[in-house]
């Protein structure tokens, strides 16, 4: 088979529907698209460890901390799938990790605005998970079959926090004025920001085309952020809460609600490192990983002359 | 009743502590899967705790109001007893300060670095698990129960940590060196899981606690075993650190205490 035919091969299957596997034939640029992709989603994962991770120790109950406790679990458990999907293309973790320190892969910007009071923690699972979800949903159908299944089950896991996240929200607003007060407060930090968690606009997105040619993406940024508003609206007005945005309105004639623009400056200058946390959600994996050094070190050092000894005992036996 | 109660919450600040600790590791980990391993055992922590919280919580509020007054040096919890309001596992985990509470001095220590980390595991799993393998035979069913239910999860934590023992030990030379210093830092907070009170001996004595001075020497061959694998070396010093169970602790718990009472005392009443 000459390249063409296989990348008929691989276009067929696209078109039918039919999930590519690790040792099918793949274009190189199908390869770098999804590497660059299922890296940034798993960075998120880890990233996105640190925001939730400030309010582990001082969670208001022990429900609550135990809650929280396991969903920061989950999203390292989110993580690890990934990485694993990311391998299965030829790339190791710890190129990844690489990338990640040195700033030449990206993660979800989300993460680097800081959590300054407990209704974050309920903001973030709400309208971060739930517009990572709006993305997450639509990627359980993605071609590439490793990352596909392991969307299947973060989805499953990711829907749960949107509850949780809701409930602690719900929980505030049903609780004294200066709880009412302190949820709104971190709805009007988050609401912009998740948002932006789509991507630039249509127009402005230069790999969105050629994604949805690979189905390895199955909406655009802007119909998944269309959908997040609509739905967002709604539960917002169950909170009794309003979103930071006077020009929300719904729209007869489109079907959907009418939203202001988006800065898009600040979000590019959070894309490009000037986040108000970017450098120290880097700073701290950058850390943990130096630390973790001799540890790792160690773990092979060891298991290395585990193995030694058992192939000497092999032999003397 | 009254020493039931500060023995079940000896039990949950333990726990509670010690649990607060390894969750500062969320996030922070060497390893991504020692990441999620360790927030798992703090998990297991918390969920002890908060049963031992519940259990003390319903002793407490069982009790005829006189006998409440006074049992806790905090203000805040005084005034809810005083106005005869029941309290919950959060107002005993929130609303104590540190002269109320009953931890080892070992579940404070801070984490520092990884074989650090691992060293106050070591000995702590190992103790527990001796302890809860008696403790599911309390007369108290409750304390039984609980006991019974974290067995499994403390047998697993025994045999992640006097794995990690061994393969730090017996790794490379850097990180033999920094498992030793570890070890021996954290030895002198070892022998106050052994000393008993007055209230553990009257619990003891009763059938509704635990021996710990009796766990010594089967601990002591555990640690011993493993340390040899790992090829380290225990201390022989004898002089140990203790206040702990007495309400007498290092400057850490105090800490600790302001950032997990923060939300509970900045708002105090209200509910989340």
């Amino acid at each position: 088979m000459t390249v063409r035919d296989f990348q008929q091969a691989f276009d067929e299957k696209i078109d039918r529907e039919i999930a590519i596997e690790p040792r099918d034939w793949m274009p190189d640029n199908y390869r770098k698209t999804l590497i660059r992709q299922i890296s940034q989603h798993a960075h998120s994962e880890i990233v996105g460890m640190l925001p939730e991770g400030n309010w582990i120790t001082r969670a208001p109950s022990l429900r609550r901390k135990a809650v929280l406790l396991a969903k920061v679990q989950d999203e390292a458990g989110h993580g690890l799938y990934l990485y694993s999907a990311a391998e299965t293309l030829g790339i190791t973790r710890d190129e990844m990790y690489e990338q990640l320190h040195t700033g030449k892969a990206k993660y979800s910007s989300i993460f680097n605005y800081p959590t300054t009071s407990w209704a974050d923690m309920g903001a973030i699972g709400w309208l971060v998970d739930g517009a990572a979800i709006m993305n997450q949903v639509a990627l359980c159908r993605t071609s590439y079959g490793p990352y596909a299944r392991a969307m299947v089950r973060i989805c499953k896991e990711e829907s749960f926090h949107q509850r949780q996240g809701y409930e602690i929200l719900l929980q505030m607003s049903k609780g004294t004025e200066i709880q009412r007060k302190m949820v709104q407060e971190s709805i009007n930090r988050w609401w912009w920001p998740s948002l932006m968690m789509f991507g630039p606009s249509d127009d402005n997105s230069p790999n969105t085309e050629q994604s949805m040619r690979w189905r390895v993406k199955r909406f655009t940024n802007d119909e998944l952020r269309q959908r997040f508003v609509d739905v967002t609206v709604e539960q917002c007005n169950i909170l009794g809460m309003k979103l930071p945005d006077p020009a929300l309105k719904w729209n007869e004639e489109r079907g959907h609600y009418d939203f202001g623009e988006i800065n898009w400056e600040e979000f590019w200058n959070v894309v490009n490192g000037n986040g108000p946390c970017n450098k120290e959600r880097l700073d701290a994996r950058t850390k943990a990983w130096e630390d973790g050094q001799w540890v790792r070190d160690a773990a092979l050092a060891y298991s290395e002359k585990r193995k030694e000894r058992s192939k000497k005992e092999t032999k003397a036996a | 009743m009254k020493n039931q109660i500060l023995y079940t919450l000896q039990l949950a600040d333990n726990a509670l502590i010690y649990g607060h600790r390894l969750s500062e590791w969320c996030g922070h980990g060497p390893v991504l899967e020692q990441d999620i391993a360790l927030t798992n055992i703090s998990l297991d922590f918390l969920g002890q705790a908060r049963g031992f919280y519940q259990h003390a919580a319903n002793l407490f509020n069982a009790l005829p109001q006189a006998d409440k007054q006074g049992m806790f040096l905090s203000v805040t919890l005084e005034e809810k007893i005083n106005k005869g309001e029941n309290i919950d596992e959060d107002d005993l985990a929130y609303l104590r300060d540190g002269w109320d509470f009953r931890n080892l001095l070992i579940t404070e220590q801070p984490n520092g670095d990884w074989a650090t980390t691992i060293a106050r595991a070591f000995y702590i799993d190992i103790f527990n698990h001796l302890y809860y393998t008696r403790l599911q035979k309390s007369s108290d069913l409750q304390l039984a129960a609980i006991a019974e239910k974290s067995l499994k999860e403390v047998t697993y934590h025994k045999r992640w940590s006097s794995e990690w023992v061994i393969r730090l030990g017996d790794g490379t030379e850097e990180s033999h060196a920094k498992m030793q210093t570890a070890l021996n830092d954290l030895w002198p907070f070892t022998g106050e899981m052994f000393r008993m009170t007055d209230i553990e001996k009257e619990m003891a004595s009763n059938k509704a606690g635990v021996d710990a001075a009796a766990l010594y020497n089967d601990w002591k061959q555990q640690v011993t075993t493993i340390a040899d694998e790992a090829t380290m070396q225990l201390p022989d010093s004898t002089w140990m650190q203790e206040g702990g169970k007495d309400g007498r602790h290092s400057e850490h718990l105090g800490y600790i205490l302001a950032e997990l009472q923060f939300i509970q005392r900045a708002y105090p009443g209200m509910e989340w």
